[in-house]
């Protein structure tokens, strides 16, 4: 820096090191924000059901319309679980704050206990603010003993608040699909602080 | 745009070159060790038309393959490079194309554009234009441009590692989305091209810093920003995106990294991450990226143009302010590219508005230019016909590009050949224009020899007949509803593919004309005046010898 003409720009005494400090606090300002942007979208994602994140409730509506709406399963499993994971009923047609539960079945295949997570997704991913769960089995981990098989209840109804936006008025299908992820080497941390943060909601 | 005065006594020029001549180190020193912003930029500039010819041979590749329908030549290549046989040369050929078209999309990117107008033309004419005698930092410049070598070595590396199993190379589109680039490409070739992103990245930082700090700081006296030069204002913005946009992309793949190897889950939705958060991370880059391509050319064009109409730019200030108005837009923007990704109606009625909000500056511009030309003493010298060619071409993609912003448009023809069109319509053929029209323009004062006027027309003919050829039918293919990013088509594609093929490789003979002209100006050594383009050439380059000294502006011109 001491090779910098600094002297000859003039009587300003335009600092150099200064401009480069600033655009250094610019570069670290966003790569700080890139990051910062991982929480901050799981919060708007939980809060807002943006991008098919549904709701957590403790209660069921006191409200029902007379109007049907059908949520149709999607079971999957990911590769490196070797679990059978099927909905009993493909899909259920229910009035709109009917409170309704169905039930997947699920088998350990092999000969060795293995643990899985559900995660989950609804589209249209409009309607995920108005799915509200009131008992899943994906809000905690599944731990299947060699060749277990298990039933496993969803208790969940449809906001009557859904008839109330234009987006979302139209919606007659709704598709609630889960993927069971193998378990056995992630970070346990990771998913206690994803469980904690959806007890508060 | 305010006129700067004369130099004082013109003697500078000769008396500096006499002055220095001792001063000039030798070869090793001097392109090695260089921190001459003139070298520096030479050597972007060869670095660019080598990545450059690399780039565009293996677009040539993919539209021999995609001449007609079917897999005519990939297996082939697979065989050869990667010794495959029997099928799996047909399997390592699919991947072999993907591998290209990522490749393609890269070099052209990161190695081409960005460096032959940032590190090539902006480091050449910034300090000249500006009055200052180097860059604010020249050794911080020389490690830009020695970074950008290895990063393109690392993703030429990349095309000869295993990718996905059993197949070489990163075919994930420059994009490289999760989770085909995470688990659908476990191989070392993805974190090399990372790795090279992240060197490049590194690189682009350094160079922004270098440019706003000497376009801030180091200005002549009565310079003031408002009298700059509008390429030193398109680079000054092209800078300030940079700067902020590129620390968002190495966050993005640095999380993509670690995702790979290290077992987070920032994308990976069985620890509750979510894919669709690197496209909101990548695209809040990838967008002012574009504008990071095409700023620096809007400032050669305005220049070029008022330079051939003999007038000053028509609306200065209105033609600076449009660019900040384009670079500050162009943040807001980016789900655009995300229509299909299930946005709730009201983003996207948002993201609608907000782009179609970026037409207005881009047509200030557009009319400026024309405006500038209106009344003016027009010489349609190869520069001004390429910049011609420029405003010509970039309005069409400009106008397909106003099409593509509406959400519901964009539903059926997202990820069809019909946006291949209009991003090399504002890329390939603005960006790549721009290039040229900058070459010819600065090429007698860089270098001291004239081009031959006959090649530099020859050359634009050829390369305009051969890329309209190549793209406007992907217009046609994209209505039609032909996906992008495939190696083979139903046949109903075949006519306008087999026309878009030979438009490529019109195009490519093009290129071999440009470096027969570079080649033939460097042999017969015409020279060059200090100022070929007469009266209407004004910026502070023009008052130096062609070439100029090796150190400019002992004493600083004074700007009224």
């Amino acid at each position: 820096m001491a090779e910098i003409p600094a002297p000859a720009q003039g009587p300003k005494g335009r600092n150099n090191g200064m401009t480069v400090a600033v655009c250094l606090a610019f570069v670290a300002g966003m790569v700080g924000m890139s990051y910062a942007a991982v929480p901050l979208y799981r919060m708007f994602c939980e809060f807002t059901g943006y991008n098919g994140t549904t709701q957590r409730v403790e209660q069921v509506s006191d409200v029902v319309l007379d109007r049907d709406i059908t949520v149709s399963f999607d079971p999957n499993v990911a590769a490196g679980l070797p679990w059978e994971f099927k909905a009993v009923q493909r899909e259920v047609t229910m009035k709109i704050g009917e409170t309704v539960q169905v039930d997947f079945t699920i088998h350990n295949d092999t000969d060795k206990p293995t643990v899985g997570q559900a995660r989950f997704n609804v589209t249209p991913m409009q309607a995920a603010a108005y799915f509200n769960k009131v008992q899943c089995f994906c809000f905690e981990r599944t731990e299947l003993k060699p060749g277990e098989s298990r039933e496993m209840p969803v208790v969940f109804y449809i906001d009557p608040e859904i008839v109330k936006h234009v987006e979302t008025d139209s919606i007659g299908t709704i598709t609630l699909s889960y993927t069971f992820y193998p378990q056995d080497d992630k970070p346990v941390a990771q998913n206690a602080v994803k469980a904690e943060g959806q007890k508060q909601l | 745009m305010a006129g700067p005065s004369a130099h004082d006594h013109h003697a500078p020029a000769a008396h500096g070159s006499d002055d220095h001549h001792a001063h000039v180190p030798g070869f090793f020193a001097r392109w090695f060790f260089s921190t001459n912003h003139k070298d520096i930029g030479t050597l972007y500039l060869i670095f660019a038309i080598i990545a450059g010819i690399i780039g565009g041979v293996l677009s040539i590749a993919m539209r021999m393959e995609l001449q007609e329908p079917g897999i005519q030549i990939f297996h082939g290549l697979a065989s050869m490079v990667y010794g495959f046989q029997g099928d799996a040369a047909i399997d390592g050929g699919k991947h072999m194309y993907n591998v290209f078209t990522t490749a393609h999309a890269l070099i052209m990117i990161f190695f081409m554009v960005m460096p032959a107008l940032i590190g090539g033309f902006a480091n050449w004419m910034i300090p000249i234009m500006i009055g200052a005698p180097d860059m604010a930092f020249p050794r911080m410049n020389n490690i830009s441009f020695w970074l950008i070598v290895p990063a393109f070595l690392l993703l030429l590396l990349s095309m000869f590692v295993e990718g996905p199993a059993g197949a070489y190379g990163t075919g994930g589109g420059w994009t490289i989305y999760p989770p085909l680039s995470t688990t659908g490409q476990p191989g070392p070739a993805m974190d090399l091209a990372i790795l090279s992103l992240h060197v490049a990245g590194a690189s682009s930082i350094l160079g922004a810093i270098n440019f706003i700090t000497t376009i801030l700081n180091m200005r002549a006296p009565g310079m003031t920003l408002h009298k700059m030069p509008l390429f030193a204002w398109a680079v000054l913005i092209t800078a300030f995106l940079l700067l902020l946009s590129l620390p968002v992309l190495a966050g993005g793949i640095t999380m993509l990294l670690t995702d790979r190897n290290f077992g987070t889950t920032f994308f990976a939705p069985e620890g509750g991450g979510d894919p669709v958060l690197f496209q909101h991370l990548f695209w809040f880059f990838g967008h002012p990226e574009v504008y990071i391509l095409i700023l620096p050319g809007f400032g050669i064009i305005s220049h070029i143009v008022s330079t051939f109409s003999r007038k000053p730019v028509f609306g200065y200030l209105g033609m600076a302010y449009a660019m900040v108005a384009i670079g500050a837009v162009g943040f807001i923007v980016w789900a655009h590219h995300m229509y299909t990704v299930g946005l709730s109606l009201e983003a996207q009625r948002y993201f609608v508005f907000a782009t179609m909000v970026i037409a207005v500056p881009t047509g200030v511009k557009i009319f400026s230019w024309i405006a500038t030309m209106w009344g003016g003493s027009l010489t349609f010298r190869t520069p001004m016909v390429w910049a011609v060619g420029f405003i010509f071409l970039f309005t069409v993609g400009g106008v397909t590009g106003v099409q593509l912003a509406n959400a519901g448009l964009d539903r059926s023809l997202h990820d069809t050949y019909y946006v291949v069109a209009h991003f090399h319509y504002v890329l390939s053929l603005g960006a790549v224009f721009a290039i040229f029209a900058a070459w010819y323009y600065w090429f007698p004062k860089m270098f001291g020899y004239m081009y031959a006027e006959w090649i530099g027309k020859l050359h634009f003919w050829v390369m305009f007949i051969g890329v309209n050829m190549v793209f406007f039918p992907q217009h046609f293919l994209g209505l039609a509803g032909m996906p992008r990013r495939y190696i083979d088509y139903p046949d109903a594609f075949a006519g306008w593919n087999y026309v878009s093929s030979i438009g490529s490789y019109i195009s490519g003979v093009g290129v071999l004309i440009f470096l027969f002209g570079v080649f033939e100006a460097f042999a017969r050594k015409r020279v060059a005046a200090d100022n070929p383009w007469g009266e209407g050439a004004t910026t502070l380059e023009w008052q130096l010898s062609s070439p100029p000294p090796y150190h400019q502006w002992e004493q600083l011109p004074k700007i009224k």
